[in-house]
């Protein structure tokens, strides 16, 4: 589903941080574990995607993942499979759904769901240790989850 | 990947004690476990090394500020732990049952726990706050002459329920980030998370000096720090929660040496 905003005046005076074609972490459609339609509205940047899946304060997926074009990031975890030769294992849209909520592709999964803001037990605020408040948000927001994807997808072995 | 396995290697203290640092698992943990591993065996050659020798171990200038409190007389009652204990070598094996059934409470109690009802009960002194300075530096000392005996908590009758409670914690996957401590210390124990060498999160080792933060850390502690790792709110040293995800935990090591204070990054 696509929450789209009429007009260009009503968007300018929302409050949220919604853009108009943006869909909303509660509104993916899934398809087997895939996700066609850009979270967005937009096409990704791939040369941002590539500095969020390397920071350790956005996507931090070399906490987990290997990637041997990023070998100028020390210390790559080992827990999920290298992500080498990725947009030539995944389509895109399998690649957006992996990114977005990996538990739907892989059951109980260890990969944590980067577009969603439902349904966690204890939510802290970022890692303060404390409840989360009103300020609680998706791990990752829908331009950058296109920004990583448009990184994957250049991934070939 | 062989870099990151747990290293093969044996701790013998000051020469003379021999620590079991692997061992086949409890029973109770045969359906996910076949052997259970200090988390020494994940630390540098140069940490391990510092462990050997309580000359080079920084965790026990802690454990000498200890036996001071262990003499020092305080409270309204006008005794130290000494007057009815007599040395501290007559608590030899006792935090190896720790944390256990207390019937007289009526609950689990933790050895911080046990320390403190001495303390406000038979001392008329105030409780030490938890996990910290005088609770963490008595533990370490308790811990000490326990060395190289076997962690042996009783998990069945009524300490039971709590063991349960704690056994659901460790498996619940909470925070943000939705990882439950088996997602790290059961699962991907040996591999690498970012720059950390994942261990099974043991507790045989505790209290453990850390050099990150160079003093003493309880395991209610590290548990905290973990828990907010997976961008969760967390529970706090001293509660009920953490009691009993204590007493799982040390479960699970059960047959391991007692180690603490060891010493970590
Ligand atoms: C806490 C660990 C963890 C983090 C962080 C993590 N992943 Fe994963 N990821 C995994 C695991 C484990 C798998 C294997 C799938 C499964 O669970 O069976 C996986 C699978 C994948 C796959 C499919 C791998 C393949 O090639 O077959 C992709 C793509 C992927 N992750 C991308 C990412 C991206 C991009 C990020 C960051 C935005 C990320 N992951 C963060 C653990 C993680
Ligand atoms: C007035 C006497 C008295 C003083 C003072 C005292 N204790 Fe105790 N302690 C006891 C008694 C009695 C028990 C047994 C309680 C029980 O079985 O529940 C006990 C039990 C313990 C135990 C548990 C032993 C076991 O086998 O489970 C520890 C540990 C302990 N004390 C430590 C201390 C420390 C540390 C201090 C000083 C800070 C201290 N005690 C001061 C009387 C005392
Ligand atoms: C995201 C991964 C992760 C999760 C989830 C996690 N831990 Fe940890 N834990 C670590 C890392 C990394 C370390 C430091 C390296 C090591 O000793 O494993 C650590 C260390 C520990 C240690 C210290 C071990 C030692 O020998 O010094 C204990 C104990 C521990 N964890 C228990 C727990 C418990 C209990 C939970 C669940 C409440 C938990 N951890 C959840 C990553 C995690």
């Amino acid at each position: 589903m696509k929450i789209s905003l009429t007009g260009a005046v009503f968007g300018a005076v929302m409050a949220s941080a919604v853009y108009a074609g943006e869909v909303l972490p509660t509104a993916v459609a899934f398809t087997d574990g895939a996700v066609e339609q850009s979270l967005s509205g937009m096409p990704g940047d791939a040369a941002n995607g590539r500095l969020i899946v390397g920071d350790k304060k956005k996507g931090n997926c070399v906490a987990c993942h290997q990637v041997s074009d990023l070998a100028d990031v020390p210390f790559q975890g080992e827990i999920g499979p290298p992500l080498d030769g990725a947009g030539e294992r995944w389509s895109e849209a399998e690649l957006r759904g992996i990114v977005a909520n990996a538990k739907i592709m892989f059951e109980d999964s260890m990969m944590p769901s980067f577009y969603k803001t439902e349904g966690f037990i204890r939510p802290g605020k970022a890692y303060t240790g404390k409840a989360a408040d009103d300020t609680f948000g998706p791990l990752l927001g829908a331009q950058q989850i296109e920004d990583v994807v448009a990184y994957l997808t250049t991934l070939k072995e | 990947v062989a870099f990151a396995d747990p290293v093969d290697d044996t701790l013998v203290l000051n020469e003379e004690t021999e620590i079991v640092t692997r061992t086949a698992a409890p029973d109770h943990l045969s359906d996910s476990l076949d052997e259970v591993m200090s988390g020494w065996l994940f630390r540098g050659k140069e940490t391990r090394a510092m462990q050997a020798d309580d000359f080079d171990n920084p965790g026990m200038i802690f454990v000498e500020q200890a036996m001071d409190s262990w003499n020092a007389v305080d409270g309204s009652e006008g005794k130290s732990c000494a007057s009815c204990h007599d040395g501290l070598e007559t608590m030899a094996g006792v935090k190896a049952t720790y944390p256990k059934w207390d019937e007289a409470a009526g609950k689990v109690q933790t050895l911080q726990m046990q320390v403190n009802e001495c303390r406000t009960e038979r001392m008329g002194a105030e409780a030490w706050p938890y996990d910290k300075g005088n609770a963490i530096n008595m533990e370490a000392a308790l811990s000490s002459v326990s060395r190289g005996l076997p962690v042996n908590v009783a998990i069945d009758g009524p300490a039971k329920e709590t063991w349960e409670q704690g056994k659901d914690m460790y498996y619940t996957r909470t925070g943000q980030l939705e990882l439950s401590c088996a997602n790290c210390h059961e699962d991907n124990y040996g591999n690498m998370i970012r720059a950390d060498h994942l261990s099974q999160g043991q507790i045989n080792g505790f209290p453990v000096y850390r050099l990150k933060n160079t003093k003493l850390n309880g395991s209610h502690s590290r548990f905290k720090g973990c828990i907010r790792d997976t961008r969760a709110e967390t529970y706090k040293p001293g509660s009920p929660e953490f009691i009993a995800l204590e007493l799982y935990v040390t479960s699970r090591g059960n047959g391991l040496s007692v180690e603490g204070p060891s010493i970590r990054n």
